[in-house]
């Protein structure tokens, strides 16, 4: 491909104007004597605009400017898994060997996919299949956990594959369409501003367990669904992320660390290969995909990090697999683009946010979905969004939330003042809310259990009622309510220390299954619904808080086997059949 | 080197320079005064006939006819070595002690680069303090940046030489060299800081940036720079443990604020440019442990939170950087409690890696945990009391209200020249736990009852 060159005319922080007639919008440029990278985001007659990805000090005016001619792309292949990537795709284990050192240093260029590393493919496609677009030529087992599907980039025949070892720059086979020959590929490349193809997009009727009580019973997500978390600094936005990584039933999960803190990412790093997968006992790094761009790192690429990820997502997502993407936060990436916004002297809109922000959160959130593959045979994916928020102050009426909150359905509202007591995770439950729970009560119905749904709208009535009643506390005491009225307060702090809360470092805890949470909140129903009756039949309020099996249900937290919960109902039964005797 | 004598523009800490060619950006350059004086500058933009400079130090007395502006090549960068120890020098780095000047071993560019994230280490050593609220519930550790709010008229210098002073990790001697950066402090302050440096020893091993009240404002965007590329060099180059103190960061943001203003740059929340929180992460980004040191840099940067408000843009930001905070409390300190740290809004994000057994105790995370939440509940009862008068409470919360209490006077409350130890910490909180009725302590591991609460709280 021509090459189109030019050079410098005025650099400004991440921000270089450049003459290069015939140069078009969004393609990639190699800046300066150093070529760093950057890409065109404005054209202005035959000058060009570039948000340059890394640091810009000592670039000067005239030094040359080339276009690659190609649009921002990920590569595509065997290799991605367990890898991590700064915002462009780097591969940042290899950057640590270039540099020779602990720093980033300039310039640097490197393969995101290992060009050396043989792989062991398996064709599926045969010498004369006709194979469409996305179509499986075969599969490369990539980690122990997963089957890499390599898909056929092209429409044609197959004039020859074959099964063997090797590296993603061998030719595996070819291909012919319309008379010219094509060579296949392990690796292929993707445009990652353009979300990929799809046949079909499903409405969401399969929920994303999550294994967090609070999230699947009360607001739960959908697989192919978006969420969002907002909270302000420290109320847990980021371990509410690591657990969803860690523990939701996805195959594939791509973390994205926007514009966070280097020592968080390392945390990351050093954990999810200690953690095993509880279904296959390998470690959850060989399913996971890292990008890693922190705060301190060029702000172009952490404005590109976002689109990389959810890039390498739909690649997943297109092999068949259900892959789960965090993005943390969203709010560092809208701020990268108002950056560059404020650098290209735009007109700002809202807090200085440039205008296209509501479209650039509305088209990232949209490229989530569970679909029909592109592919001739029948293949389902899902990519779920989650999205964490960073609002200023904690104050969710700035724009970043805003825009989030209107293309989101789910919405986990982090609170400082639940965070400051501990009570982890710090959602909270009156300010949440989630609009898949109609579509996903038929799944809870026939996977978990018929009365599940009506429980947790009963449990929800009556936190609520809890909220209106501490008020009354507030003013009058907890003595001056009734004792129908106390006793709605005894189970809410049930429901809110025994089942909202969640201890992410307890080995059995931190990931609970739906039909224990069932169980959980079936044992303080069954508690409620007991008191209730016995409070109608005279016995007095204080011989009930005083009963021994408050203290199991404390600990039912720790419970492995479902039928220590039969167990325990019994337990309730007698203790409030005793009473009555009494 | 380039001379030019075409200034068309002096605005503010800005001047505009014509005609130049061959310039980079960020480079550094040198303004001659009619007067003999010398400046120095940085490039912030340019074209290839115009360079926008910023200007360190006042423009007064630059004129557009008589006045010579050099671009010396190259960035700004920092001779180092580890002489620097025992020394003062000015918010530029020249000696502002009497001593001469420091023959560099490496000469370093300040802005210092991105660490890989790939190359961090996980930090996890336990740093005592020998502050009760601090070491018990919002633990530092090496590597961890952790800065302390404060408002204007708390005792946060104090507290931050108390800290510089007794901080240590455990069982080693060891002690940390000091990197001091003063942004835009009165005289007053710097002088009491140096007191007590060279009261206690510490001084010698110290490096001190001092940028005054009356120091040039742009200077400013410098000294912290400054400050950390010695940290880096002490830490990753000399194998040192590095505590780095700045101090006042609010000074820094609204420095860059002028900057940005007077550039007509389009403001972000309050007047604060859009790249603040970029620009922050690129100072406190710059703690941590790499793979390959022994060193590490652990940062405390101290802010003023106008208004004691904790979303103000200069607070907010830094706390969605920075591993935790620890919140001065304007109420404790009227209530005469030293150190006044309020440890409800206080986090460390680190704390849970550098505690437990073998590193603390292993009783530490759920005594910790116990007495956020006991303190919280007593102190959401103290409101409900005033309102209905404590006869109204439970017999189990008026032991709440006792323990909140108690935990100011006895547990935050402690001497500026109090050490205590970490099992001298643990071991209070036990006995004010004990006030509490056994049923209640939820978040302590039951074996570790009987085990650890040895002294019962008398009431």
């Amino acid at each position: 491909m021509a090459k189109d060159a030019g050079n410098i005319e005025r650099i400004s922080g991440p921000v270089v104007n450049a003459y290069l007639p015939g140069a078009r919008l969004y393609d990639v440029v190699r800046v300066g004597d150093a070529k760093i990278l950057g890409e065109i985001i404005k054209i202005v007659g035959n000058t060009s605009v570039i948000q340059v990805y890394e640091d810009t000090s000592g670039l000067k005016p005239g030094e040359p400017v080339e276009s690659t001619g190609q649009p921002l792309s990920v590569e595509l292949g065997p290799g991605i898994l367990t890898s991590i990537y700064d915002g462009i795709q780097r591969p940042l284990k290899v950057i640590e060997e270039m540099a020779g050192g602990v720093y980033i240093t300039r310039g640097i260029e490197a393969p995101p996919l290992d060009r050396k590393k043989k792989w062991a493919f398996k064709a599926v496609a045969k010498k004369g299949d006709k194979v469409k677009y996305g179509d499986v030529l075969g599969t490369v087992q990539e980690t122990d956990l997963i089957e890499h599907k390599i898909m056929s980039p092209y429409e044609g025949k197959i004039e020859s594959i074959s099964s063997g070892e090797f590296t993603i720059q061998d030719d595996i086979g070819t291909l012919s369409h319309e008379g010219k020959k094509y060579p296949l590929k392990m690796v292929q490349k993707w445009f990652v501003r353009k979300s990929r193809p799809v046949i079909e997009k499903f409405p969401p009727t399969i929920p994303l367990i999550t294994g967090q009580r609070v999230i699947d019973t009360f607001f739960p997500i959908a697989k192919g669904g978006t969420a969002c978390i907002p909270g302000p600094f420290g109320s847990g936005k980021t371990v509410t992320q690591q657990s969803l990584a860690k523990y939701s039933d996805t195959q594939i999960v791509v973390y994205i660390g926007c514009g966070e803190r280097g020592n968080e990412m390392t945390d990351v790093l050093k954990e999810f290969p200690h953690l095993i997968d509880p279904k296959s006992g390998k470690p959850l790094m060989m399913r996971t995909v890292l990008i890693a761009n922190t705060s301190n790192m060029p702000v172009a690429a952490r404005e590109a990090s976002i689109y990389t990820g959810v890039t390498i997502a739909e690649y997943f997502r297109d092999m068949g697999y259900d892959v789960a993407l965090m993005a943390d936060s969203t709010s560092r990436w809208a701020e990268a683009m108002r950056e560059i916004g404020g650098r290209l002297e735009e007109m700002p809109g809202e807090e200085g946010y440039p205008a296209y922000l509501a479209r650039r959160l509305a088209e990232f959130y949209e490229r989530a979905g569970r679909v029909r593959c592109l592919c001739s045979d029948e293949r389902y994916g899902s990519v779920s969004i989650i999205g964490a928020v960073s609002p200023p102050g904690g104050d969710i009426s700035e724009p970043v939330s805003q825009n989030t909150l209107r293309v989101t359905k789910v919405f986990l509202a982090l609170d400082a003042s639940l965070a400051y007591r501990r009570h982890f995770p710090a959602i909270n439950w009156l300010k949440s809310y989630t609009l898949y729970s109609d579509s996903l009560e038929e799944y809870y119905g026939e996977n978990v259990s018929t009365d599940f749904t009506k429980m947790i709208k009963n449990s929800m009535a009556l936190l609520q009622k809890e909220a209106e009643l501490q008020e009354v506390v507030q003013l009058v005491g907890p003595d001056a309510l009734p004792e129908k009225e106390q006793a709605v307060l005894l189970v809410t702090k049930m429901l809110r220390e025994d089942y909202l809360q969640q201890n992410a470092y307890s080995d059995v805890d931190a990931r609970c299954e739906l039909k224990k949470q069932y169980n959980m909140l079936k044992t303080i129903t069954r508690f409620g619904e007991r008191m209730n009756a016995s409070l109608d039949l005279g016995v007095q309020l204080k011989r009930i808080s005083e009963l021994k099996v408050k203290g199991t249900i404390g600990r039912m937290k720790e419970i492995k086997d479902e039928k220590e919960f039969e167990k325990l109902q019994k337990e309730i039964d007698s203790s409030f059949d005793d009473l009555l005797k009494r | 080197m380039k001379e030019y004598k075409t200034i068309t523009e002096i605005a503010g800490p800005l001047v505009c320079v014509s005609g130049v060619s061959g310039v980079g950006y960020n480079e550094i350059v040198e303004i001659m005064l009619p007067n003999g004086e010398r400046r120095k500058g940085q490039v912030l933009d340019v074209s290839k006939t115009v360079a926008v400079v910023q200007v360190f130090g006042p423009t007064a007395g630059i004129s557009t006819t008589q006045t010579t502006v050099r671009f010396l090549g190259e960035t700004m960068r920092l001779g180092l070595s580890t002489e620097m120890l025992g020394r003062v020098f000015t918010g530029l780095g020249e000696p502002r002690d009497k001593g001469p000047r420091v023959i560099p071993k490496e000469r370093v560019d300040i802005t210092g680069l991105p660490i890989n994230p790939f190359s961090r280490e996980m930090p996890n050593e336990f740093i005592q303090t020998g502050i009760s609220t601090v070491d018990a519930m919002n633990t530092l550790v090496r590597g961890q940046k952790l800065p302390i709010f404060s408002g204007a008229g708390l005792p946060h210098n104090q507290l931050t030489v108390q800290i510089a002073r007794q901080a240590k990790v455990r069982g080693t001697d060891e002690k940390f060299a000091v990197v001091f950066a003063a942004i835009g402090i009165t005289h007053e302050e710097a002088s009491y800081f140096m007191r007590d440096f060279e009261k206690t020893g510490a001084l010698e091993n110290a490096v001190l940036f001092l940028n005054l009240a009356d120091d040039p404002s742009v200077e400013r965007i410098i000294t912290p720079r400054l400050a950390l590329t010695t940290a880096e060099y002490l830490a990753y180059e000399q194998g040192m443990h590095v505590l780095v103190l700045i101090t006042d960061m609010t000074n820094y943001c609204e420095a860059l604020r002028e900057i940005s203003s007077a550039r007509q740059e389009v403001p972000g929340r309050r007047g604060y440019p859009g790249y603040m929180y970029t620009d922050l992460s690129t100072i406190y980004e710059r703690a941590g442990k790499v793979k390959g040191s022994t060193g590490s840099v652990t940062q405390i940067p101290v802010l003023t939170m106008p208004g004691d408000d904790k979303t103000h843009p200069i607070p907010d930001l830094t706390g969605y950087i920075t591993e935790g905070q620890i919140l001065l409390s304007r109420d404790l300190h009227r209530k005469n409690i030293y150190p006044p740290v309020d440890p409800l809004p206080s986090l460390s994000r680190l704390m849970n890696s550098g505690i437990g057994d073998k590193k603390t105790r292993e009783d530490h995370k759920g005594v910790s945990d116990q007495l956020y939440a006991a303190y919280a509940n007593g102190r959401d009862l103290r409101s409900l009391s005033a309102v209905v008068g404590e006869e109204a409470l439970s017999a189990t919360d008026r032991r709440f209200l006792r323990l909140a209490d108690e935990f100011e006077k006895r547990f935050i409350q402690q001497g500026p020249y109090e050490n205590r130890d970490i099992d001298v910490t643990l071991d209070l909180g036990w006995e004010l736990l004990s006030i509490l009725p056994e049923e209640e302590l939820k978040r302590v591991k039951r074996e570790h009852i009987p085990k650890y609460m040895k002294k019962k709280y008398t009431l």
